[in-house]
Protein backbone atom coordinates (compact mmCIF):
# COMPACT_ATOMS: atom_id res chain seq x y z
CA UNK A 1 0.00 0.00 0.00
CA UNK A 2 1.49 3.44 -0.51
CA UNK A 3 1.73 4.89 2.75
CA UNK A 4 4.29 6.73 4.15
CA UNK A 5 6.79 4.75 6.47
CA UNK A 6 5.93 4.96 10.52
CA UNK A 7 7.99 7.26 12.18
CA UNK A 8 9.25 4.64 14.16
CA UNK A 9 8.43 0.74 13.37
CA UNK A 10 10.35 -0.10 16.45
CA UNK A 11 8.74 -2.37 19.50
CA UNK A 12 8.46 -1.60 23.23
CA UNK A 13 11.74 -3.65 23.31
CA UNK A 14 13.57 -0.81 21.69
CA UNK A 15 11.67 1.64 22.13
CA UNK A 16 11.44 1.17 25.84
CA UNK A 17 15.35 2.01 26.53
CA UNK A 18 16.68 1.88 29.99
CA UNK A 19 17.47 4.78 31.38
CA UNK A 20 20.09 6.41 33.62
CA UNK A 21 19.10 8.00 36.84
CA UNK A 22 20.31 11.37 37.39
CA UNK A 23 23.31 9.75 40.03
CA UNK A 24 24.37 7.22 37.55
CA UNK A 25 21.87 4.85 38.96
CA UNK A 26 20.85 1.72 37.11
CA UNK A 27 17.40 1.23 36.64
CA UNK A 28 15.05 -1.85 36.44
CA UNK A 29 12.74 -2.88 33.98
CA UNK A 30 9.86 -5.27 34.62
CA UNK A 31 7.45 -6.59 32.89
CA UNK A 32 3.90 -6.85 34.44
CA UNK A 33 1.44 -8.76 33.21
CA UNK A 34 -0.26 -9.90 30.30
CA UNK A 35 -1.44 -11.91 32.64
CA UNK A 36 -1.42 -10.93 36.27
CA UNK A 37 -4.21 -11.33 38.11
CA UNK A 38 -4.93 -7.75 38.70
CA UNK A 39 -4.85 -6.66 35.13
CA UNK A 40 -8.51 -7.86 34.83
CA UNK A 41 -7.72 -9.06 31.41
CA UNK A 42 -4.66 -9.01 29.31
CA UNK A 43 -2.67 -6.10 29.28
CA UNK A 44 0.57 -5.22 30.02
CA UNK A 45 2.64 -2.81 31.68
CA UNK A 46 6.61 -2.13 31.30
CA UNK A 47 8.14 -0.47 33.97
CA UNK A 48 11.45 1.53 34.63
CA UNK A 49 11.85 1.38 38.06
CA UNK A 50 14.68 3.18 39.94
CA UNK A 51 14.68 0.57 43.46
CA UNK A 52 11.00 0.57 44.43
CA UNK A 53 10.00 3.70 42.65
CA UNK A 54 8.83 3.73 39.15
CA UNK A 55 10.47 6.12 37.06
CA UNK A 56 8.45 5.17 33.74
CA UNK A 57 5.29 3.27 32.83
CA UNK A 58 3.95 2.02 29.76
CA UNK A 59 0.66 0.11 28.64
CA UNK A 60 0.86 -2.05 26.05
CA UNK A 61 -2.48 -3.06 25.03
CA UNK A 62 -4.05 -4.70 22.39
CA UNK A 63 -4.29 -8.83 23.25
CA UNK A 64 -7.74 -8.69 23.29
CA UNK A 65 -8.18 -7.06 19.70
CA UNK A 66 -11.30 -8.53 17.70
CA UNK A 67 -11.96 -5.82 14.85
CA UNK A 68 -15.12 -4.63 16.70
CA UNK A 69 -15.28 -1.37 14.53
CA UNK A 70 -14.71 -3.50 10.87
CA UNK A 71 -17.50 -6.30 12.15
CA UNK A 72 -19.70 -3.55 12.48
CA UNK A 73 -19.37 -2.28 9.00
CA UNK A 74 -19.80 -5.84 7.89
CA UNK A 75 -22.61 -6.76 9.55
CA UNK A 76 -25.04 -3.87 9.89
CA UNK A 77 -26.65 -2.77 13.35
CA UNK A 78 -28.74 -4.89 14.78
CA UNK A 79 -26.01 -7.83 14.07
CA UNK A 80 -23.63 -5.91 15.72
CA UNK A 81 -25.71 -5.63 19.33
CA UNK A 82 -24.14 -9.49 20.45
CA UNK A 83 -20.70 -7.92 20.19
CA UNK A 84 -21.37 -4.90 21.97
CA UNK A 85 -21.82 -7.63 24.96
CA UNK A 86 -18.21 -8.02 24.63
CA UNK A 87 -16.85 -4.63 25.51
CA UNK A 88 -17.63 -3.90 29.08
CA UNK A 89 -19.00 -7.35 29.58
CA UNK A 90 -19.43 -6.80 33.37
CA UNK A 91 -22.20 -4.72 31.95
CA UNK A 92 -23.28 -5.65 28.29
CA UNK A 93 -26.78 -4.32 28.91
CA UNK A 94 -25.49 -0.53 28.76
CA UNK A 95 -23.63 -1.49 26.46
CA UNK A 96 -26.68 -2.82 24.13
CA UNK A 97 -28.27 0.72 25.31
CA UNK A 98 -25.52 2.63 23.99
CA UNK A 99 -24.80 1.11 20.31
CA UNK A 100 -28.77 1.09 19.65
CA UNK A 101 -29.01 4.75 21.17
CA UNK A 102 -26.05 6.04 19.14
CA UNK A 103 -27.98 4.25 15.97
CA UNK A 104 -31.04 5.89 16.96
CA UNK A 105 -29.99 9.64 17.75
CA UNK A 106 -27.90 9.65 14.29
CA UNK A 107 -30.81 8.36 12.36
CA UNK A 108 -33.60 10.75 14.21
CA UNK A 109 -35.92 7.64 15.44
CA UNK A 110 -37.54 8.27 18.69
CA UNK A 111 -38.60 5.11 20.58
CA UNK A 112 -41.77 5.01 23.33
CA UNK A 113 -41.46 5.83 26.55
CA UNK A 114 -41.93 2.26 27.86
CA UNK A 115 -38.96 1.00 25.43
CA UNK A 116 -37.15 4.36 27.43
CA UNK A 117 -37.92 3.57 30.27
CA UNK A 118 -37.06 -0.48 30.64
CA UNK A 119 -33.52 0.44 28.79
CA UNK A 120 -32.83 2.94 31.69
CA UNK A 121 -33.66 0.52 34.70
CA UNK A 122 -31.21 -2.02 32.73
CA UNK A 123 -28.65 0.78 31.69
CA UNK A 124 -28.66 1.25 36.46
CA UNK A 125 -28.56 -2.25 37.06
CA UNK A 126 -26.08 -2.93 34.78
CA UNK A 127 -24.27 0.05 36.40
CA UNK A 128 -24.97 -1.98 39.74
CA UNK A 129 -23.55 -5.04 38.50
CA UNK A 130 -20.44 -2.95 36.57
CA UNK A 131 -18.91 -1.48 40.05
CA UNK A 132 -20.03 -4.42 42.42
CA UNK A 133 -16.94 -6.18 40.72
CA UNK A 134 -15.23 -3.42 39.99
CA UNK A 135 -15.21 -3.20 43.92
CA UNK A 136 -14.99 -6.29 44.80
CA UNK A 137 -11.91 -7.53 42.71
CA UNK A 138 -10.48 -4.07 43.51
CA UNK A 139 -10.98 -5.17 46.80
CA UNK A 140 -9.41 -8.96 46.61
CA UNK A 141 -6.21 -7.48 44.37
CA UNK A 142 -5.24 -5.36 47.61
CA UNK A 143 -5.93 -8.18 50.14
CA UNK A 144 -9.65 -8.12 50.85
CA UNK A 145 -10.76 -11.03 49.40
CA UNK A 146 -14.64 -11.52 51.43
CA UNK A 147 -15.30 -8.37 50.01
CA UNK A 148 -15.61 -9.94 46.49
CA UNK A 149 -17.64 -12.88 47.85
CA UNK A 150 -20.19 -10.63 49.28
CA UNK A 151 -20.35 -8.41 45.73
CA UNK A 152 -20.90 -11.22 44.07
CA UNK A 153 -23.66 -12.51 46.23
CA UNK A 154 -25.51 -9.22 45.32
CA UNK A 155 -24.22 -9.60 41.75
CA UNK A 156 -26.49 -12.95 41.35
CA UNK A 157 -29.57 -11.16 41.75
CA UNK A 158 -29.10 -9.17 38.85
CA UNK A 159 -27.85 -12.09 37.04
CA UNK A 160 -30.77 -13.71 38.00
CA UNK A 161 -32.94 -10.72 36.41
CA UNK A 162 -31.11 -10.52 33.28
CA UNK A 163 -31.68 -14.78 32.69
CA UNK A 164 -35.75 -13.72 33.13
CA UNK A 165 -35.75 -10.41 31.31
CA UNK A 166 -33.64 -11.82 28.05
CA UNK A 167 -32.85 -15.22 28.48
CA UNK A 168 -29.15 -15.09 29.05
CA UNK A 169 -27.41 -14.16 32.12
CA UNK A 170 -23.97 -12.67 30.58
CA UNK A 171 -24.31 -12.07 26.88
CA UNK A 172 -28.02 -10.61 26.59
CA UNK A 173 -27.88 -8.52 23.63
CA UNK A 174 -31.82 -7.03 24.22
CA UNK A 175 -31.83 -4.16 22.53
CA UNK A 176 -32.61 -3.31 18.85
CA UNK A 177 -32.59 -0.61 16.69
CA UNK A 178 -35.80 0.95 17.25
CA UNK A 179 -36.59 -0.85 20.83
CA UNK A 180 -35.88 -3.98 23.05
CA UNK A 181 -36.01 -7.87 21.44
CA UNK A 182 -38.26 -8.51 24.89
CA UNK A 183 -40.95 -6.89 27.06
CA UNK A 184 -40.59 -7.50 31.06
CA UNK A 185 -41.62 -11.38 32.34
CA UNK A 186 -44.45 -11.29 34.69
CA UNK A 187 -43.57 -10.23 38.32
CA UNK A 188 -39.72 -8.85 37.35
CA UNK A 189 -40.71 -5.51 38.55
CA UNK A 190 -41.44 -7.00 42.20
CA UNK A 191 -38.21 -8.64 42.09
CA UNK A 192 -36.18 -5.93 41.35
CA UNK A 193 -38.04 -3.89 43.65
CA UNK A 194 -36.89 -6.18 46.22
CA UNK A 195 -33.96 -6.25 45.69
CA UNK A 196 -33.38 -2.68 45.42
CA UNK A 197 -34.99 -2.21 48.48
CA UNK A 198 -32.71 -3.84 51.01
CA UNK A 199 -29.34 -2.91 48.53
CA UNK A 200 -28.69 0.22 49.58
CA UNK A 201 -28.10 -1.35 53.58
CA UNK A 202 -26.26 -4.35 51.90
CA UNK A 203 -23.67 -2.64 50.69
CA UNK A 204 -23.28 -0.36 53.42
CA UNK A 205 -22.61 -3.65 55.71
CA UNK A 206 -21.27 -5.97 53.42
CA UNK A 207 -18.97 -3.31 51.48
CA UNK A 208 -18.42 -0.14 53.31
CA UNK A 209 -18.22 -1.90 56.72
CA UNK A 210 -15.57 -3.70 55.47
CA UNK A 211 -13.40 -0.98 53.76
CA UNK A 212 -14.37 2.18 53.99
CA UNK A 213 -12.74 3.04 57.28
CA UNK A 214 -10.43 -0.21 57.41
CA UNK A 215 -7.21 0.85 58.30
CA UNK A 216 -5.34 -1.06 55.44
CA UNK A 217 -7.49 0.01 52.76
CA UNK A 218 -6.88 3.67 53.82
CA UNK A 219 -3.28 3.38 54.01
CA UNK A 220 -2.90 1.63 50.72
CA UNK A 221 -5.00 4.08 48.63
CA UNK A 222 -5.27 7.24 50.26
CA UNK A 223 -2.96 9.43 48.13
CA UNK A 224 -2.07 6.88 45.27
CA UNK A 225 -2.16 7.86 41.94
CA UNK A 226 -3.32 10.71 42.33
CA UNK A 227 -5.03 12.50 38.99
CA UNK A 228 -5.13 16.02 39.42
CA UNK A 229 -8.45 17.84 37.68
CA UNK A 230 -6.75 19.39 34.99
CA UNK A 231 -4.45 16.59 33.95
CA UNK A 232 -8.13 13.78 33.93
CA UNK A 233 -9.62 16.33 31.53
CA UNK A 234 -6.52 16.27 29.16
CA UNK A 235 -6.48 13.03 29.40
CA UNK A 236 -9.93 12.15 28.68
CA UNK A 237 -10.81 10.48 31.51
CA UNK A 238 -14.44 10.07 32.06
CA UNK A 239 -16.79 8.31 34.28
CA UNK A 240 -15.49 7.70 37.75
CA UNK A 241 -12.59 8.03 37.07
CA UNK A 242 -13.20 11.92 35.95
CA UNK A 243 -15.33 12.68 38.92
CA UNK A 244 -13.24 11.65 41.55
CA UNK A 245 -10.70 13.55 40.17
CA UNK A 246 -13.72 17.06 41.58
CA UNK A 247 -15.03 16.83 38.07
CA UNK A 248 -18.90 17.07 38.23
CA UNK A 249 -19.46 15.91 34.79
CA UNK A 250 -22.04 13.22 33.98
CA UNK A 251 -23.52 12.60 30.59
CA UNK A 252 -27.22 11.37 32.36
CA UNK A 253 -27.17 15.18 34.28
CA UNK A 254 -25.14 17.24 31.16
CA UNK A 255 -26.85 16.18 28.21
CA UNK A 256 -29.74 13.69 29.14
CA UNK A 257 -30.69 10.97 27.02
CA UNK A 258 -33.34 7.55 28.22
CA UNK A 259 -34.95 10.47 30.31
CA UNK A 260 -32.75 10.57 32.74
CA UNK A 261 -33.36 14.43 33.58
CA UNK A 262 -37.12 13.18 34.82
CA UNK A 263 -35.18 11.78 37.89
CA UNK A 264 -33.69 13.22 41.07
CA UNK A 265 -30.31 11.60 42.07
CA UNK A 266 -27.03 13.33 42.72
CA UNK A 267 -23.40 13.17 41.21
CA UNK A 268 -20.57 12.42 43.47
CA UNK A 269 -17.46 13.88 43.11
CA UNK A 270 -14.35 13.47 44.58
CA UNK A 271 -11.65 15.75 46.13
CA UNK A 272 -8.32 14.65 45.86
CA UNK A 273 -8.67 12.05 42.58
CA UNK A 274 -6.69 9.32 44.19
CA UNK A 275 -7.71 5.65 44.26
CA UNK A 276 -9.37 6.11 47.88
CA UNK A 277 -11.74 8.74 45.70
CA UNK A 278 -11.95 6.82 43.29
CA UNK A 279 -13.49 4.52 45.27
CA UNK A 280 -15.79 6.10 47.18
CA UNK A 281 -17.45 7.96 44.11
CA UNK A 282 -18.14 4.10 42.65
CA UNK A 283 -19.61 3.28 46.37
CA UNK A 284 -21.97 6.33 46.16
CA UNK A 285 -22.80 6.27 42.47
CA UNK A 286 -23.87 2.41 43.47
CA UNK A 287 -26.56 4.32 45.86
CA UNK A 288 -27.38 6.55 43.34
CA UNK A 289 -28.49 3.97 40.78
CA UNK A 290 -30.49 2.30 43.48
CA UNK A 291 -32.22 5.83 44.07
CA UNK A 292 -32.83 6.24 40.21
CA UNK A 293 -34.25 2.54 40.35
CA UNK A 294 -36.47 2.47 42.95
CA UNK A 295 -38.23 6.07 41.31
CA UNK A 296 -38.12 4.40 38.22
CA UNK A 297 -39.84 1.01 38.64
CA UNK A 298 -42.91 2.58 39.83
CA UNK A 299 -43.06 4.78 36.61
CA UNK A 300 -42.88 2.69 34.10
CA UNK A 301 -45.47 3.21 31.38
CA UNK A 302 -47.85 0.70 29.53
CA UNK A 303 -47.39 0.79 25.72
CA UNK A 304 -45.08 -0.88 23.14
CA UNK A 305 -41.70 -1.69 23.37
CA UNK A 306 -40.72 -0.73 19.46
CA UNK A 307 -41.21 1.93 17.12
CA UNK A 308 -44.42 1.49 14.75
CA UNK A 309 -41.88 1.25 11.63
CA UNK A 310 -42.09 -2.09 10.57
CA UNK A 311 -39.06 -1.21 7.65
CA UNK A 312 -36.71 -0.85 11.51
CA UNK A 313 -38.22 -3.62 13.51
CA UNK A 314 -39.50 -6.80 12.55
CA UNK A 315 -43.02 -6.58 11.83
CA UNK A 316 -45.19 -9.66 14.33
CA UNK A 317 -45.25 -13.36 12.81
CA UNK A 318 -49.15 -12.85 12.30
CA UNK A 319 -48.73 -9.79 9.85
CA UNK A 320 -45.21 -11.61 8.01
CA UNK A 321 -47.53 -14.75 7.80
CA UNK A 322 -50.87 -12.75 6.66
CA UNK A 323 -49.45 -10.07 4.84
CA UNK A 324 -47.30 -9.30 1.29
CA UNK A 325 -45.95 -6.21 2.57
CA UNK A 326 -44.97 -6.93 6.08
CA UNK A 327 -43.38 -10.60 4.65
CA UNK A 328 -41.08 -8.39 2.75
CA UNK A 329 -40.10 -6.08 5.20
CA UNK A 330 -39.37 -8.51 7.34
CA UNK A 331 -37.01 -10.52 4.71
CA UNK A 332 -35.46 -7.10 4.13
CA UNK A 333 -34.56 -6.18 8.14
CA UNK A 334 -33.57 -9.78 8.59
CA UNK A 335 -30.81 -9.44 5.48
CA UNK A 336 -30.44 -5.91 5.03
CA UNK A 337 -30.91 -4.81 8.08
CA UNK A 338 -33.14 -1.32 9.12
CA UNK A 339 -31.22 1.15 6.07
CA UNK A 340 -30.75 4.55 7.90
CA UNK A 341 -29.27 7.60 6.52
CA UNK A 342 -27.31 9.10 5.07
CA UNK A 343 -26.66 10.53 8.51
CA UNK A 344 -23.47 11.00 10.85
CA UNK A 345 -23.41 12.14 14.24
CA UNK A 346 -21.38 11.29 17.23
CA UNK A 347 -22.96 10.43 20.33
CA UNK A 348 -21.96 9.07 24.03
CA UNK A 349 -23.29 7.71 26.82
CA UNK A 350 -22.46 7.42 30.47
CA UNK A 351 -21.47 3.80 31.10
CA UNK A 352 -20.41 2.15 34.53
CA UNK A 353 -16.68 2.76 32.92
CA UNK A 354 -17.25 6.02 31.60
CA UNK A 355 -18.33 7.66 28.35
CA UNK A 356 -19.52 4.97 25.68
CA UNK A 357 -19.34 6.76 22.50
CA UNK A 358 -19.79 6.36 18.88
CA UNK A 359 -19.35 7.98 15.77
CA UNK A 360 -21.82 6.58 13.37
CA UNK A 361 -21.91 7.09 9.69
CA UNK A 362 -24.84 5.55 8.38
CA UNK A 363 -25.01 6.03 4.45
CA UNK A 364 -28.39 4.88 3.95
CA UNK A 365 -27.46 1.38 3.31
CA UNK A 366 -28.57 -1.13 6.29
CA UNK A 367 -24.27 -1.14 7.25
CA UNK A 368 -22.64 1.90 8.48
CA UNK A 369 -19.55 3.06 6.62
CA UNK A 370 -18.01 3.38 9.87
CA UNK A 371 -18.43 2.75 13.31
CA UNK A 372 -16.32 4.23 15.79
CA UNK A 373 -16.33 3.30 19.19
CA UNK A 374 -14.69 5.65 21.91
CA UNK A 375 -14.01 2.78 24.45
CA UNK A 376 -13.61 4.75 27.87
CA UNK A 377 -11.41 2.36 29.21
CA UNK A 378 -8.68 2.93 26.72
CA UNK A 379 -8.37 6.63 27.62
CA UNK A 380 -8.31 5.62 30.88
CA UNK A 381 -5.25 3.27 30.08
CA UNK A 382 -3.69 5.61 28.30
CA UNK A 383 -3.46 7.91 31.55
CA UNK A 384 -1.34 5.13 33.34
CA UNK A 385 2.46 6.79 32.34
CA UNK A 386 1.38 9.70 34.47
CA UNK A 387 -0.77 7.89 36.99
CA UNK A 388 1.19 5.31 37.95
CA UNK A 389 4.76 7.53 37.46
CA UNK A 390 6.41 8.09 40.93
CA UNK A 391 4.57 5.63 42.79
CA UNK A 392 5.61 2.60 44.77
CA UNK A 393 5.69 -0.96 42.46
CA UNK A 394 3.44 -2.02 45.11
CA UNK A 395 0.78 0.39 44.38
CA UNK A 396 0.38 -0.03 41.12
CA UNK A 397 -2.13 -2.94 41.91
CA UNK A 398 -4.13 0.06 44.15
CA UNK A 399 -3.94 1.95 40.94
CA UNK A 400 -4.70 -0.11 38.00
CA UNK A 401 -7.91 -1.73 40.32
CA UNK A 402 -9.11 1.85 41.12
CA UNK A 403 -9.11 3.11 37.65
CA UNK A 404 -11.60 -0.55 36.80
CA UNK A 405 -10.86 -0.85 33.61
CA UNK A 406 -12.01 -3.63 30.90
CA UNK A 407 -9.91 -5.27 28.32
CA UNK A 408 -12.73 -6.13 26.15
CA UNK A 409 -13.85 -2.15 25.62
CA UNK A 410 -10.13 -0.95 25.55
CA UNK A 411 -9.13 -3.52 22.97
CA UNK A 412 -12.29 -3.69 20.88
CA UNK B 1 -34.87 8.41 7.14
CA UNK B 2 -32.74 11.10 8.43
CA UNK B 3 -32.33 13.86 11.38
CA UNK B 4 -30.19 16.29 9.15
CA UNK B 5 -31.85 19.40 9.42
CA UNK B 6 -31.10 22.85 9.18
CA UNK B 7 -30.68 24.71 12.24
CA UNK B 8 -29.75 28.07 13.94
CA UNK B 9 -25.81 28.18 13.62
CA UNK B 10 -23.83 27.50 16.66
CA UNK B 11 -21.20 29.70 18.79
CA UNK B 12 -18.17 27.95 17.35
CA UNK B 13 -19.00 27.85 14.10
CA UNK B 14 -19.76 31.43 13.98
CA UNK B 15 -16.46 32.03 15.50
CA UNK B 16 -14.60 29.55 12.87
CA UNK B 17 -16.30 31.52 10.05
CA UNK B 18 -15.13 34.94 11.28
CA UNK B 19 -11.41 34.32 12.32
CA UNK B 20 -11.33 31.92 9.26
CA UNK B 21 -13.48 32.93 6.31
CA UNK B 22 -11.75 30.71 3.82
CA UNK B 23 -11.27 27.93 6.01
CA UNK B 24 -14.51 26.50 6.22
CA UNK B 25 -16.11 23.83 3.22
CA UNK B 26 -18.92 22.96 4.13
CA UNK B 27 -20.92 22.73 7.78
CA UNK B 28 -23.56 19.51 8.69
CA UNK B 29 -25.73 19.57 11.42
CA UNK B 30 -27.10 16.12 12.92
CA UNK B 31 -29.85 17.44 16.09
CA UNK B 32 -27.91 19.81 17.30
CA UNK B 33 -24.18 18.67 16.76
CA UNK B 34 -22.66 20.63 14.04
CA UNK B 35 -20.12 19.19 11.48
CA UNK B 36 -17.06 21.76 10.07
CA UNK B 37 -15.20 20.54 7.53
CA UNK B 38 -11.53 22.42 7.61
CA UNK B 39 -8.14 22.02 5.48
CA UNK B 40 -5.10 19.91 6.59
CA UNK B 41 -3.12 22.83 7.10
CA UNK B 42 -5.25 25.00 9.66
CA UNK B 43 -6.32 22.09 11.44
CA UNK B 44 -3.45 22.43 14.36
CA UNK B 45 -4.48 26.35 14.68
CA UNK B 46 -8.37 25.92 14.70
CA UNK B 47 -7.95 23.08 17.19
CA UNK B 48 -5.69 25.45 19.45
CA UNK B 49 -7.79 28.38 19.00
CA UNK B 50 -10.70 26.68 19.86
CA UNK B 51 -9.26 24.96 23.21
CA UNK B 52 -7.50 28.40 24.45
CA UNK B 53 -10.22 30.66 23.56
CA UNK B 54 -12.12 31.88 26.53
CA UNK B 55 -15.82 31.72 25.57
CA UNK B 56 -16.08 28.19 23.64
CA UNK B 57 -13.61 26.41 25.75
CA UNK B 58 -13.44 23.55 23.39
CA UNK B 59 -11.44 21.53 26.88
CA UNK B 60 -12.21 18.37 26.04
CA UNK B 61 -11.18 15.83 23.22
CA UNK B 62 -14.01 13.20 23.15
CA UNK B 63 -12.53 11.20 20.18
CA UNK B 64 -10.22 11.32 17.15
CA UNK B 65 -11.04 8.89 14.30
CA UNK B 66 -10.80 8.59 10.68
CA UNK B 67 -12.92 7.42 8.02
CA UNK B 68 -11.94 5.80 4.86
CA UNK B 69 -14.39 7.28 2.12
CA UNK B 70 -13.43 4.93 -1.18
CA UNK B 71 -13.63 4.96 -3.59
CA UNK B 72 -13.91 8.42 -3.27
CA UNK B 73 -11.33 11.36 -3.57
CA UNK B 74 -9.53 12.33 -1.45
CA UNK B 75 -9.98 9.01 0.65
CA UNK B 76 -9.67 9.91 3.97
CA UNK B 77 -11.28 11.82 6.63
CA UNK B 78 -10.07 12.83 10.02
CA UNK B 79 -12.34 12.98 12.69
CA UNK B 80 -12.17 15.94 15.91
CA UNK B 81 -15.08 15.35 18.33
CA UNK B 82 -14.09 18.09 20.56
CA UNK B 83 -16.46 19.04 23.43
CA UNK B 84 -17.16 21.97 25.79
CA UNK B 85 -17.73 20.98 29.50
CA UNK B 86 -18.84 24.38 30.51
CA UNK B 87 -21.25 24.90 27.97
CA UNK B 88 -22.18 21.44 26.76
CA UNK B 89 -21.59 21.37 22.87
CA UNK B 90 -20.16 19.11 20.96
CA UNK B 91 -18.35 20.17 17.91
CA UNK B 92 -17.30 17.55 14.94
CA UNK B 93 -14.18 19.49 12.86
CA UNK B 94 -13.09 17.28 9.93
CA UNK B 95 -10.69 17.52 7.45
CA UNK B 96 -10.10 15.40 3.99
CA UNK B 97 -6.85 13.40 3.35
CA UNK B 98 -5.62 12.27 0.09
CA UNK B 99 -4.32 8.68 -0.33
CA UNK B 100 -1.02 9.79 -2.07
CA UNK B 101 -0.39 12.16 0.78
CA UNK B 102 -1.62 10.48 4.18
CA UNK B 103 -0.40 12.98 6.30
CA UNK B 104 -2.42 14.89 9.10
CA UNK B 105 -0.63 17.29 11.78
CA UNK B 106 -0.24 15.31 15.07
CA UNK B 107 -2.39 17.68 17.65
CA UNK B 108 -0.55 15.28 20.87
CA UNK B 109 0.58 18.88 22.39
CA UNK B 110 -3.28 20.43 22.97
CA UNK B 111 -4.81 16.94 24.59
CA UNK B 112 -2.66 14.28 26.59
CA UNK B 113 -4.70 11.86 25.46
CA UNK B 114 -4.18 12.40 21.12
CA UNK B 115 -1.32 10.27 21.76
CA UNK B 116 -3.03 7.03 22.09
CA UNK B 117 -5.55 8.01 19.97
CA UNK B 118 -3.57 9.10 17.41
CA UNK B 119 -1.24 5.55 17.71
CA UNK B 120 -4.97 3.77 16.89
CA UNK B 121 -5.45 5.53 14.19
CA UNK B 122 -2.85 5.59 12.49
CA UNK B 123 -2.63 1.46 13.44
CA UNK B 124 -6.02 1.16 11.54
CA UNK B 125 -6.25 3.34 8.70
CA UNK B 126 -2.06 4.03 8.19
CA UNK B 127 -2.55 7.69 8.47
CA UNK B 128 0.95 9.77 9.61
CA UNK B 129 0.44 12.03 12.24
CA UNK B 130 3.50 14.30 11.67
CA UNK B 131 5.42 15.58 14.77
CA UNK B 132 3.94 12.46 16.63
CA UNK B 133 6.27 11.38 19.18
CA UNK B 134 6.08 7.64 19.42
CA UNK B 135 3.73 7.08 16.21
CA UNK B 136 3.87 3.07 16.65
CA UNK B 137 0.92 0.59 16.61
CA UNK B 138 -1.04 0.26 19.49
CA UNK B 139 -3.90 -2.54 18.98
CA UNK B 140 -2.03 -5.03 16.28
CA UNK B 141 0.70 -6.52 16.52
CA UNK B 142 3.92 -4.91 15.73
CA UNK B 143 4.68 -7.05 12.37
CA UNK B 144 1.42 -6.29 11.52
CA UNK B 145 1.91 -4.78 7.93
CA UNK B 146 -1.68 -4.07 6.98
CA UNK B 147 -3.93 -1.40 7.85
CA UNK B 148 -7.57 -3.42 9.07
CA UNK B 149 -10.02 -0.59 9.11
CA UNK B 150 -9.44 0.45 5.42
CA UNK B 151 -11.92 -0.73 2.73
CA UNK B 152 -9.59 -2.45 0.67
CA UNK B 153 -8.89 -4.93 4.13
CA UNK B 154 -11.04 -8.08 3.90
CA UNK B 155 -13.23 -9.24 6.47
CA UNK B 156 -11.79 -12.83 6.15
CA UNK B 157 -7.80 -13.32 5.61
CA UNK B 158 -6.06 -12.64 2.34
CA UNK B 159 -3.63 -15.81 2.94
CA UNK B 160 -4.51 -19.26 2.10
CA UNK B 161 -3.41 -22.11 4.64
CA UNK B 162 -0.62 -23.27 3.14
CA UNK B 163 0.78 -19.33 2.73
CA UNK B 164 -0.31 -18.76 6.70
CA UNK B 165 1.85 -21.96 7.66
CA UNK B 166 5.00 -20.85 5.71
CA UNK B 167 4.60 -17.49 7.17
CA UNK B 168 4.43 -18.96 10.93
CA UNK B 169 7.63 -20.68 9.64
CA UNK B 170 9.50 -17.82 8.25
CA UNK B 171 8.83 -16.16 10.81
CA UNK B 172 9.85 -18.79 13.34
CA UNK B 173 13.15 -18.75 11.15
CA UNK B 174 13.41 -14.83 11.49
CA UNK B 175 13.17 -14.55 14.99
CA UNK B 176 15.57 -17.50 16.40
CA UNK B 177 18.35 -16.56 18.74
CA UNK B 178 16.78 -13.18 19.50
CA UNK B 179 13.99 -14.35 22.03
CA UNK B 180 12.15 -10.48 22.46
Amino acid sequence: MSTPAPATTAGFSTSFERQKGPGGEEHMILNMGPSHPSTHGVLRILLELDGEVIVRAEPDVGYLHRGMEKIAEVYGYNKFVPYTDRFDYLAPIANNVAVVSAVEKCAGIEIPERARMLRLVCCELGRISAHLLGIGAFAMDIGALSVFLYSFQQRENIYNFMEALTGARFTVSWTRVGGCARDLPPGWVDGVKRFVKDFPQRIERDVEGLLTTNRIWVDRLKGVGVMPRDVAISYGLTGPSLRASGVEWDLRKEQPYLGYENFDFDIPVGEVGDAYDRYLVRIEEMKQSARILQQALDRIPEGPINVDDKKIVLPGKREVLTSMEQLIHQFMVVTEGPELGPAERYFGVENPKGELGFYVDADGTGRPRRMRVRGPSFMNIASFPYALKGSMLADVVAILGSFDFVMGECDR
Amino acid sequence: MTAENPSPESPAVAAIRSRWPDAVRDVAVNAGQFRVTIPREKLIEILTALRDDPVLKFDFLVDLTAIDLSPAVPRFRMVYVLRSMTRREELVLKCEVPEDDCRVPSAHELYRCVNAMERECYDMFGIHFTGHPDLRRILMPEMFTDFPLRKDFPMVGKMSDQEWAEWIVARAQRTEGDPA
